[in-house]
């Protein structure tokens, strides 16, 4: 079995290489190829996962070895893959959802004559995304978070014909580069450590290494995570991104790419364990990056921005919860799965109300949607209950039990993380609504666009409704599916450890309380825009609301300190060049020129002055030589 | 008589000296094994005798094909002679004492051969030139003695009359140099080095256009080559005078005391420091004439550029491969137990001749001299080697001897295709853009430039990186920062001529590239191929270096 595994980046990998290598003559065969082969890989998944099924828990991961990369005395690196339970949770997470954003994308992408490439840079993600997953070692891992930030780049500046695309490609590109020094950082250190970079190895010794080491390995790997995963104070990129078209968005920069920060830390969940400092790092980052993102979200008038806000927080819950330790690492992961499905459903459910709207993006402009787009409205509508954790849908029960850990934490930290939890579900609540009531009810508000074209909101073709059919089933049922008889924590278990969190609450109060401020939330978002007409033009807003509109001025921040800090230093360091080094090269590059110029001069052309060059030469050899004997 | 012959006679003759005339016993000579030099001395004798007696028209050819099957025979006596061992177990002196057959004299005269097969097809290229009155010329003057602007020369020009008695000229000049290294008195030192000498004097006179130059060229090395031999004839004579011999294992002996018997005709000098010493300086004045070092150098950028160019490149070629040789073999074999005298005073003369190459190089305006220049350095880096005193300090000077000589024929070679309507375009600036109207020309031209600025993947870097290590591992770590500060400096003016040919704009009256013959063509892209080679693959050169670098005493 274990030789499927390679199988499963090959076949997505075979895809991107033939539709990229391809040429113009696959361009009316492409997407078919590029879906068919994504669908295998997911087959390929599904026949492993039930291959895994059917053994005990303890004796479920398999390796594959394929060969030695870099065969060196004391550096060695293996191109080997591990399947766990958790790389298996991945694995049809990407396969499956992968699959169905590539369906929707043939009826989304129609229109586009470039769409072969656009199948191509699909299927190079959804391999370099498994290999990031199945890698058995840190250095493989790197290769595959490198080959995501590629494909991320490519498809979010896929319409480069628009300047803002192709800024926000860059920007992305730039953003993640920090991270990425982080993970290059750790995986040196990992080496100079351990001697290694393979999984078992390195999380095996980290009883036998200092905590200084681990912390610092630690931080350096949640950089990385902050950087792929949006997280503050990295978290910049993630909004400009929905440039990119919409099935990248939802598959990408909302359902498998941006996670990868989060398996990072739960696959060195002994590094984190061991370096309680770093742990607590990651836990500031979550719950700050859990508000953050939930306050953008409430300020975005352009619809899939605010699903982005949404993006990042509940990201953020999951960074919060594996910087938990073993009580949070199962539902981490369990979020994420479920956080997979609703959210996919939601960004494709937006993609397809722009579908209908002329590529409007601006929920100000939309109103009333539900009559014309009956199927997105209740796919998305699922969605929306899921991720507001209305009871019974997927999301209550993952949030549920991240809110039930933060409290479980203990002390003032517990009651501080919990409390920041319950406050980022109403704000989900309330900004979720916001969408949902701006985009779905109330009047129509739709204007004719600059050249006169009046939008005709029409349902999306078959293609596009299926995959938000299919999502909006995971959204309803996966948390249920999960959480009854605990089947995913005991599916996890024996790769993530865990322990059971007693928070200080019962956990029937800590869930009143989940749905008590869900219920606030929408109430509070109902009242504003529900009981009264959403305006065209937005209001000018209180300071918080204008600063959340900026992104709550993230880039002005990273322009103030970064690119103005890093403007003076990279001037000073050219000032510097320029005088001092610059100065002293060119310096002595003057004087070896005229000491040249000089000497030239002695070449007077006359065999005359060079007979006594060479007398005075030789009497200096010879008063020399003699010298040397006397001395 | 051979010069081998010669040279031998003339020994048996001065160490003899006291005794009776008729005494002389005949000379055992060991023919087989100077068979190298042999053939090329009969060559060349045979050469001259097809001036004398071949019709003109079929001259050229005849003395092309002598002389090619010449040097080729030789090389393969040498190579026959390395394989039966003589470079090893079997390694002696030969000629009663005169002539050493041993590792670095086999490589060193292989390396000559080789160098001279290319440097004769050089010689032999027709199609630079556009024909002249219906006849193709080389780039020798249609008749040497003819005053530059006469008459006479306009006849001999348009009888289509060329200078083919270069060829009996070189091989002459291979033989002395082929003697040279080998040499083991310091008489034959002397024959063999104005063997070499004089033909080299003629040939630099002969070029075909620009003749004033070449003869001002000729006239200056000859009274400056004239007035180091004098020197380097002072010095023997001093030398002779401390040991009582001109044998470099006698002279040996008598430096470190292990031969103490006195001489009665000599006892006033012999043992006498002083004369050792100054003689030893007035020797290595002759050699470092040679191998151009500081101060010595001041003929070198004058007669480079005043000489025919394929004479250059063979000069600056051969010439140095056998000053070397004798240098080595000087310092190893006849000084060792006077190390702790010449090296500090070679420290100083490698010092100023990596720098001063270096340095002046960098004001230079014409292709010629700056390569001139750049063979001064040169010669300063092999210098470096030579210092180490130590058998890897044999072998990397042997394998920098070989990659460098390669490097500058091509280079040479690749000057001789630039032309324009005075011939040859020398000067720097009409090579700008170059490498836009010939990329092929430019780029194999910036390989020699980037090999003679010792970058990695070509010869140049394996050569220097042997030598400074040789030179490291001797002691002389002050001289490899002073090499490698040199190597910067160089790497300036070598690097300024590619980005010449190929950032800057083509000038409208620029030159042309001729395109040779393929004699040309076989000389350049061996020089291509052995630079490349040895700078992929180096190490099967160094072991063949490293296995001929004992000297045989």
């Amino acid at each position: 079995m274990e030789n499927l595994i390679a199988l499963l980046i090959g076949a997505p990998l075979l895809g991107a290489a033939v539709l990229l290598l391809g040429g113009r003559r696959l361009d009316k065969a492409g997407h078919w190829i590029g879906t068919l082969l994504a669908a295998v890989s997911f087959v390929i998944g599904l026949a492993l996962f039930a291959d895994m099924l059917g053994r005990s828990a303890d004796d479920r991961a398999l390796y594959q070895r394929l060969y030695t990369w870099i065969p060196v005395e004391g550096f060695q690196a293996d191109i080997a893959f591990q399947l766990d339970q958790l790389s298996m949770t991945f694995v049809l997470l990407i396969s499956g959802v992968g699959t169905l954003i590539h369906v929707y994308s043939i009826g989304y992408m129609e229109h586009d004559e470039r769409r072969r490439r656009f199948f191509g840079y699909l299927n190079l993600f959804v391999a370099a995304m498994l290999l990031l997953v199945l890698a058995d070692n840190y250095l493989l891992l790197y290769f595959g978070w490198e080959g995501v930030g590629l494909a991320s780049y490519l498809l979010i500046g896929f319409w480069q014909h628009k300047p803002s695309a192709a800024t926000a490609a860059k920007k992305a590109f730039l953003v993640n580069r920090v991270g990425d020094m982080g993970l290059s950082i750790a995986i040196m250190i990992m080496f100079t450590t351990f001697g290694t970079f393979a999984f078992g190895p390195v999380l095996g010794a980290t009883g036998e290494t200092s905590e200084g080491k681990l912390t610092a390995i630690g931080l350096m790997l949640l950089l990385a995570a902050c950087g792929k995963s949006a997280q503050v104070p990295l978290q910049s990129w993630l909004g400009d991104a929905m440039e990119g078209p919409t099935p990248v968005s939802a598959l990408i920069h909302a359902a498998t790419m941006v996670t990868a920060g989060v398996y990072l830390i739960v696959r060195s969940a002994d590094i984190f364990n061991a370096a309680p400092d770093a742990q607590l790092v990651v836990v500031v980052v979550g719950a700050v990056t859990l508000l953050f993102g939930a306050i953008v979200g409430c300020a975005k008038d352009d619809i899939k921005k605010a699903l982005a806000g949404s993006t990042m927080s509940q990201i953020g819950y999951m960074i919060l919860a594996a910087g938990l330790g073993p009580i949070g690492y199962v539902f981490a992961i369990m979020h994420l799965v479920t956080h997979g499905f609703f959210k996919a459903g939601l960004f494709l459910g937006a993609g397809s109300v722009m579908h209908g709207m002329n590529d409007e993006v601006d929920m100000r402009k939309y109103g009333g949607l539900r009559k014309y787009m009956p199927v997105t409205f209740v796919t998305f509508g699922l969605g929306y209950l899921a991720i507001i954790g209305f009871p019974g849908l997927s999301g209550f029960f993952s949030k549920d039990k991240i809110i039930e850990a933060a409290f479980a934490k203990g002390g003032t930290e517990g009651w501080i993380l919990g409390s920041v939890t319950l406050l980022g579900a109403a704000i989900t609540a309330y900004y979720m609504t916001r969408v949902m009531l701006m985009t779905f009810f109330g009047e129509k508000r739709w204007q004719p666009d600059a050249e006169g074209h009046e939008p005709h909101p029409h349902e999306s073709p078959r293609s596009m409704t299926l995959p938000m059919i299919l999502l909006a089933f995971g959204s309803v049922f996966a948390g249920g599916l999960f959480s009854i008889g605990d089947r995913f924590v005991k599916w996890l278990e024996p790769v993530t450890s865990f322990e059971h969190g007693h928070p200080p609450i019962s956990a029937g109060a800590i869930t009143s309380a989940t749905v008590a401020v869900m219920v606030v939330g929408v109430g509070i978002a109902y009242l504003q825009y529900g009981r009264r007409p959403v305006p065209v033009v937005a209001p000018r807003g209180s300071l918080l609301t204008r600063a959340a509109r900026r992104d709550l001025l993230q880039d002005d921040f990273n322009h103030a300190v970064f690119v103005r800090g890093g403007t003076h230093l990279t001037r000073s360091l050219v000032y510097v060049d320029h005088t001092l080094v610059d100065g002293v090269v060119n310096g002595t590059a003057a004087s070896v020129g005229g000491l040249s110029g000089r000497l030239r001069k002695l070449q007077n052309g006359y065999a005359r002055s060079y007979a006594v060059s060479m007398f005075g030469g030789t009497a200096v050899l010879i008063a020399a030589t003699l010298l040397m004997r006397a001395v | 008589m051979t010069a081998s012959a010669v040279a031998s006679s003339v020994h048996s003759l001065w160490t003899t000296a006291a005794e009776p005339l008729d005494k002389i016993p005949a000379p055992h000579i060991e023919y087989v094994q100077l068979s190298p030099v042999l053939i090329v001395v009969g060559a060349a004798i045979v050469s001259v005798l097809v001036e004398a007696f071949v019709p003109r028209k079929a001259r050229y050819h005849s003395q092309v094909f002598l002389s090619v099957v010449a040097l080729v025979a030789s090389f393969a006596a040498v190579v026959g002679l390395a394989a039966g061992g003589y470079g090893s177990t079997k390694a002696h002196i030969a000629a009663m004492g005169a002539i050493a057959v041993d590792g670095p004299a086999l490589f060193l005269q292989g390396t000559i051969l080789l160098a001279s097969v290319v440097a004769i097809f050089t010689f032999a290229e027709r199609r630079l030139d556009p024909a002249d009155h219906g006849h193709r010329v080389d780039s020798f003057a249609a008749e040497a003695a003819a005053v530059p602007g006469s008459d006479h020369e306009k006849a001999a020009i348009k009888a289509g009359f060329t200078t083919t008695e270069v060829f009996p000229l070189a091989l002459f000049a291979i033989a002395g140099m082929l003697v040279f290294p080998a040499a083991n008195d310091l008489l034959t030192l002397f024959v063999a080095l104005e063997v070499f000498s004089l033909p080299l004097y003629l040939l630099c006179a002969v070029a075909r256009r620009k003749r004033l130059m070449s003869q001002e060229a000729a006239v200056k090395y000859f009274l400056l080559g004239a007035f180091s031999s004098a020197f380097l004839l002072f010095g023997i004579a001093l030398l002779y005078g401390y040991a009582g011999s001109v044998s470099y294992d006698t002279v040996a002996k008598v430096v470190d005391g292990s031969i103490s018997t006195v001489n009665p005709a000599l006892a006033d000098t012999m043992g006498n420091d002083a004369l050792l010493l100054i003689g030893f300086a007035m020797v290595l004045t002759g050699l470092l004439f040679k191998v151009g070092a500081v101060p010595f150098h001041m003929w070198t950028p004058d007669v480079y550029q005043g000489a025919p160019t394929p004479v250059t490149g063979f000069m600056a070629a051969a010439t140095k491969v056998a000053a070397f040789g004798a240098l080595l073999r000087l310092l190893y074999v006849v000084l060792p137990g006077l190390t702790w005298d010449w090296r500090p005073v070679m420290w100083g003369v490698a010092i100023v001749t990596m720098l001063g190459g270096a340095i002046v190089a960098i004001t230079q305006t014409d292709i010629k001299r700056l390569l001139a220049y750049s063979s001064i350095a040169h010669a300063g880096f092999l210098l470096a080697g030579v210092i180490a005193a130590t058998p890897s300090g044999i072998s990397s000077v042997l394998f920098y001897l070989g990659a460098y000589s390669f490097v500058t024929i091509g280079a040479f070679a690749v000057v001789t295709l630039v032309r324009d309507a005075g011939g040859e375009a020398t000067h720097l600036s009409k090579w700008a853009g170059l490498g836009r109207r010939s990329p092929l020309v430019a780029a194999v031209f910036a390989v020699f430039l980037l090999a003679f600025a010792g970058i990695p993947l070509t010869s140049g870097f394996s050569g220097k990186f042997a030598v400074f290590k040789a030179a490291a591992e001797g002691g002389a770590g002050a001289l490899v920062v002073v090499g490698v500060i040199s190597s910067a400096i160089a790497a300036f003016f070598y690097i300024r001529v590619i980005v010449l040919m190929f950032f800057s704009e083509p000038k409208a009256d620029g030159p042309t590239v001729a395109v040779p013959s393929a004699l040309t063509t076989v000389t350049i892209t061996a020089g291509v191929a052995v630079t490349l080679v040895l700078g992929l693959a180096p190490q099967y050169f160094l072991n063949l270096a490293n296995q001929a670098s004992v000297f045989v005493r």
